[in-house]
């Protein structure tokens, strides 16, 4: 792929960032709750309300205050979080991690059950295990990822206590990590008992936001496939005495995968934005997470770092499907 | 009569379906006062998380109480009602303002499709989820809150499909010979264009209607919903939650109203979409 196809898109992105930038800080300078009213006690002198509002720099215009700020942002600095009293970076970065973990282990998870699945009802057309498999897409589909999150937690926490249900590391465990990547580092350090509790603990929430995806890279991959498998070149392959288990997965998963990560794409994104309410229900120690808390603080610059964030995530995301399109199909390299 | 129905079930028993679950759902939400065997609020502090009848509980409670004494049947009842009333009020709004501007996207192109696609791309980079969150905190508890956040979050679905279904009518002969003998441009488009469009929008806005309950449930469930003595499903999905070790049907219950809705409106948007569409009705 070239570099300037990259850079291009990276560059496609910029406005996209800007916009979302704009209309954070619009929306969050409406809000009709005071934040300084709400961290000051009942009492509080007036001199002392204007010092706070001067710190936070809420005493001067809004287009003042929006430069400022997207000045700071350009820096890196999302200012000081209102409820937690910490910089926003520091609070974000330091949860951003759990989430990139949790986001992967699940797209992983949607991936590899998603092309499974659909290979399984291409190969068994007709029989049993397609049917089986349509009827759990339908299933998947049908039902919102939060209620996943909880008949999981219904059935593998509460009724058949198999699986952990909150947190993301049992506090027993003896684990001091040095980076946020928790299941990363005790991958590369070979603690193979910690990795298998971060597992476990990844396994319900990652399992609730994948199932969605999984469902639809299913079916969308399984009618690309049994289209792929009436073209020609397939049955060239058939009859020059290839098994049809070898023909799928040699020559007709290859042709069937690009239009399946086109029309699934954007749901990749989708996942990324279920975290909110997946951490919030596994107490998983996120930035979803921190996001429902920051909102029921109303906690101006973190919510406004945590859209951003959350906005650069999206763009990787769309970015990285965007070059695996160009990866699999030698036609887009060029352009 | 009789085989007219057979015969529509077996063309297309999703449309049969959710038709079915929207009657009800209709049903529920008009008749809740007479429907209801109790009064929602009215709480009971002596039967308190009494299982439903079958398990053991009392036959005057069929579905058992909540951690209050509150008929759980009657809480469902009203909390349709709820359901309901977001889902119609958000989706006709949303698929107003979004197929407005898709239709003047897609009919004029140029810079009014520049910026308005451009809006949507932004719009559609920003996690839904979290959008409608931070709106429902911005704009405080309520029901106007949870229409207001469908509403500006899922516009931008109705926009990109009408722009892309207005741009392959525009292409269309009917369009040039309305042109020809003189139509005013919004002659054309509302009078001629639109009326093209109706079958997409029907589908559209069912299946709006299936994520606007969800959206609904989500926002009560994390309480940023109608205020908490009212019953909503997501409300007491979240209350039900909290005593799933005692009685799970608490939690259980309510969620299968939303499922059995959202399927609902599902089938029926995809029924619909096959019943509409001319060259698979054939």
């Amino acid at each position: 792929m070239s570099g300037s196809y990259l850079l291009k898109r990276l560059l496609w992105a910029l406005p996209t960032l800007f916009g979302v930038a704009v209309v954070v800080f619009v929306l969050l300078r409406v809000v009709p709750g005071d934040p300084i009213a709400m961290m000051t006690p009942p009492g509080a002198r007036a001199e002392d309300i204007a010092r706070l509002r001067h710190l936070y720099g809420l005493d001067t215009s809004i287009g003042r205050q929006f430069v400022t700020w997207l000045a700071q942002v350009a820096r890196g600095d999302f200012g000081n979080s209102i409820s937690l009293r910490e910089h926003v970076a520091t609070l974000v970065l330091g949860k951003l991690p759990a989430t990139l973990e949790l986001v992967l282990f699940a797209m992983l998870m949607a991936c590899s059950l998603g092309v499974g699945l659909g290979l399984a009802a291409v190969y068994f057309r007709g029989r049993w295990p397609e049917l089986a498999i349509d009827g759990f897409t339908g299933l998947s589909l049908a039902i919102p990822d939060f209620l996943w999150a909880l008949l999981f937690v219904l059935l593998l926490g509460v009724m058949f206590p198999v699986l952990p249900i909150s947190g993301r590391l049992d506090p027993g465990i003896a684990f001091e990590p040095r980076t946020g990547f928790y299941l990363l580092e005790s991958l590369m350090a070979a603690k193979f008992a910690t990795a298998g509790v971060l597992l476990q603990h990844l396994a319900l929430p990652g399992g609730a936001l994948a199932l969605p995806l999984a469902a639809s890279i299913t079916r969308i991959l399984k009618s690309s496939l049994l289209e792929v498998m009436n073209q020609d070149y397939v049955t060239l392959a058939r009859v020059k005495g290839y098994s049809r288990a070898r023909v799928l997965l040699r020559v007709a998963l290859r042709n069937a995968l690009i239009p399946a990560l086109t029309l699934t794409g954007v749901q990749f994104t989708f996942l990324v934005g279920g975290t909110v309410l997946i951490e919030y229900i596994f107490a998983y120690p996120g930035i979803g997470n921190l996001a429902i808390g920051a909102v029921i603080q109303r906690d101006l610059p973190l919510i406004q770092g945590l859209i951003l964030t959350f906005a650069v995530l999206f763009i990787f995301t769309n970015l990285i499907v965007d070059m695996s399109y160009a990866l699999l199909n030698p036609k887009l390299r060029k352009a | 009569m009789k085989s007219g129905l057979r015969s529509a079930l077996k063309r297309n028993p999703r449309v049969v379906f959710g038709s079915a679950v929207l009657l009800a759902m209709v049903a529920l939400a008009v008749l809740a006062h007479w429907l209801a065997p109790h009064d929602p609020l009215e709480q009971d502090l002596i039967n308190t998380l009494l299982p439903p009848a079958w398990l053991g509980g009392e036959r005057g409670f069929l579905l058992g109480t909540d951690s209050l004494g509150r008929d759980i049947l009657s809480r469902l009842i009203y909390g349709a009602r709820v359901a309901l009333t977001v889902a119609v009020v958000a989706a006709l709004l949303a698929g107003l303002l979004g197929s407005v501007l898709g239709l003047l996207a897609g009919y004029f192109g140029g810079w009014a499709d520049m910026l308005i696609s451009r809006v949507v791309d932004i719009w559609m980079s920003f996690p839904a989820v979290l959008l409608s969150i931070v709106l429902a905190a911005v704009l405080g508890a309520g029901l106007h809150t949870v229409v207001i956040a469908i509403v500006v979050i899922d516009w931008t679905r109705f926009c990109r499909v009408v722009r892309s279904e207005v741009l392959v009518q525009r292409e269309q002969d009917y369009v040039a010979s309305a042109v020809t003998i003189g139509l005013s441009p919004a002659k054309i488009l509302f009078g001629e264009v639109l009326p093209n469009v109706v079958p997409l929008l029907l589908t559209l806005f069912t299946l709006e209607m299936g994520i606007a309950i969800v959206v609904e449930a989500i926002l009560s469930f994390v309480g940023l919903s109608v205020a908490s003595g009212m019953a909503t499903w997501g409300g007491m999905i979240a209350e039900g939650r909290q005593y799933v070790n005692q009685a799970w049907w608490l939690m259980v219950l309510p969620m299968l109203c939303v499922i059995v809705a959202v399927v609902g409106m599902n089938a029926l948007g995809d029924g619909l979409r096959d019943v509409l569409d001319p060259v698979k009705a054939r």
